[in-house]
């Protein structure tokens, strides 16, 4: 399981939305390789019964009173968008 | 010598006696950037106008309206968030990026009266340990500029070692505050997951990240803690938990406190030189009154496994929002919506932020999910029970920052694995959530040494009060860089 073949680097780099070469898919395979290597000594650990932890406090959902609140102003929120249009974001052809 | 050698208590007794102004701390920093941080290289964007002109508004201020930070200079790390100074993580993908709005901590320190002079380079999205993975500069360790400052907060620690600024803000993954801290021979406190509210800033691995204060020494540390911590409406994940006056706590008085040594951050991988400071250290808490007793926490050794598919998880998802529509850099010349996507995040991300993204999306795929996510939190699980039960029976637990001083800049970039086992005695504390602070300890080969002290959930307190002991009792954070004087 542990080795990360050239195909499953790209395979990973499409989901997550990175545009990758034959070269460096080549050398992440390599480095990836190295570190999910490592990953493998958890197996040592025996988890059976042992709850997965996804967060350290025992926090509960808070709910704030249901009252509207201005928000932030459009121009506001446009100031960093590169390409717009009436006060829209413009983005390329989707197809 | 500069201004900046004195304590915070020290610079308002001045400010008081009318010796010095607000102004002259601002002008002082800005003079202190001009001289050294040709060589440092710790800051990427100024805030002198506005600084300049807040500091004479400040000074009209009446005393008794005025806190204990009111008035000093502080740096901050550039990914928490500022609005109207430009804020990057390091990445060419926020190149230019302006926010609108500022961080809890931000708004936090301007209600303290502090003044910010700008913002400190980091590795990338805070993902690394020397500050070589960020787009726009390597910062320098102030003590040797051949050797790194440590990381991801290196210019936070670099430049109030430097004594560009007495304090600045660095946030802590998994390490990242108290690694540079102990490389750069200064005080920085990773507080208890949930102390300080993450709202603005920009998040890496979102049950890790803790933002924290470091300060030349323990008491201005105290203080900026103080002034930044507390539930924060807006971060669904800062804990409702009273904050105490942290400065209060500095009594000097560790009689009886009971000191827990693991056997496994004094083994195997940690350097002669960093053992034997702890064990020096250990004798000066000993002789003001502390009991010392081993213990083992058996899975430290898997922390740093855990760690890394831990928090590449997380931050696979939260950097998905960087995707060139709404802020920062955008690729050009692309076909369709689809291309601009993969080549802004191709163009804009470098290699340690991209290997991470697919370590992280490749450990939450189905068919990996259970061997390596679902595994590694497990592995959480047992490393956090670890330290409950060490923490039934002890108030604080002692060991080294770090296996090592700072290593030379180059030295460790082609190899990740060997960069990331640097982390090893920082990462179990973020996994477990708990609070941890490194203070100057020693030296090897004239580079700083740092002691971690550890605490329970929430006692801060106890840690400052050790922290601060052991510092009255030695004269290591009275030792400057010599750059300090300048070349």
């Amino acid at each position: 399981m542990a080795k990360l073949t050239k195909e499953e680097v790209k395979h990973v780099a499409n989901l997550a939305r990175l545009a990758i070469t034959e070269e460096e898919a080549e050398k992440f395979a390599e480095q990836l390789g190295k570190i999910t290597d490592f990953a493998e000594q958890l197996n040592e650990l025996d988890t059976t019964n042992v709850e997965p932890t996804t967060h350290v406090l025992p926090l509960v959902n808070v709910m704030r009173e249901d009252v509207a609140t201005k928000g932030l102003d459009r121009e506001v929120m446009m100031l960093n968008v590169k390409e717009q249009e009436d006060g829209q974001v413009k983005v390329p052809a989707i197809m | 010598m500069t201004l900046f050698e004195r304590s915070a208590k020290e610079l308002q007794a001045d400010i008081k006696a009318g010796k010095l102004t607000i102004a002259d701390l601002t002008k002082e920093a800005y003079e202190r950037v001009a001289k050294l941080d040709g060589d440092v290289q710790a800051f990427l964007a100024l805030n002198e106008e506005k600084a300049t002109a807040q500091a004479v508004e400040m000074d009209k201020v009446p005393f008794e309206e005025r806190g204990p930070l009111f008035g000093l200079p502080i740096g901050v790390k550039d990914n928490i968030v500022t609005e109207g100074l430009e804020t990057t993580c390091a990445s060419k993908i926020l190149e230019g990026f302006m926010p609108i709005y500022d961080a809890t901590v931000v708004k936090k320190l301007r209600e303290a009266g502090m003044v910010t002079i700008g913002k400190l380079n980091m590795d990338e999205f805070a993902m690394g340990s020397s500050n070589e993975n960020s787009y726009y500069k390597t910062t320098k360790n102030p003590w040797n500029l051949n050797h790194v400052p440590g990381g991801s907060s290196g210019a936070s620690a670099a430049a109030v070692a430097a004594g560009e600024v007495p304090f600045s803000l660095g946030s802590d993954t998994g390490g990242s505050i108290r690694q540079p801290a102990a490389y750069c021979g200064v005080v920085g406190m990773k507080p208890t997951y949930g102390r300080v509210s993450r709202f603005g800033l920009v998040a890496f691995a979102s049950s890790l990240d803790q933002i924290g204060p470091i300060t030349r020494n323990v008491e201005d540390n105290a203080l900026l803690l103080e002034a930044i911590a507390g539930l924060d409406p807006n971060d669904s994940t800062s804990a409702n938990v009273e904050v105490p006056n942290y400065a209060a706590a500095l009594t000097g008085d560790v009689k009886g406190l009971r000191i827990a040594v693991p056997k496994e951050f004094l083994g195997e991988g940690v350097g002669e030189a960093a053992r034997q400071s702890v064990l020096e250290a250990l004798e000066v808490l000993k002789g003001l009154g502390a009991t010392v007793e081993e213990v083992s926490l058996p899975h430290s050794k898997y922390a740093l496994a855990a760690y890394y598919i831990l928090s590449s998880s997380e931050a696979s998802s939260n950097l998905s929002r960087f995707d060139g529509i709404r802020y920062g850099f955008r690729a050009e010349n692309v076909n369709n919506l689809m291309d601009l996507y993969k080549e802004t995040r191709a163009q804009g991300f470098g290699d340690e932020v991209k290997r991470r993204i697919m370590l992280g999306t490749y450990s939450l795929s189905a068919g990996t999910y259970d061997a390596y996510y679902k595994k590694a939190q497990q592995a959480r699980t047992l490393i956090k029970a670890d330290y409950d039960k060490v923490f039934e029976d002890f108030d604080v637990i002692i060991g080294p920052t770090s296996p090592t001083p700072a290593f030379k800049i180059g030295e460790n970039v082609n190899d990740p694995m060997t960069m990331y086992a640097n982390d090893i005695l920082t990462i179990p504390m973020n996994l477990a959530g708990v609070p941890a602070i490194s203070i100057p300890c020693g030296f090897e080969n004239e580079l700083p040494l740092g002691l971690q002290i550890i605490g329970k959930y929430f006692d801060e307190a106890t840690i400052y009060r050790v922290a601060h002991a052991f510092e009255q009792a030695t004269e290591f954070h009275k030792q400057v860089p010599q750059i300090w004087e300048g070349k």
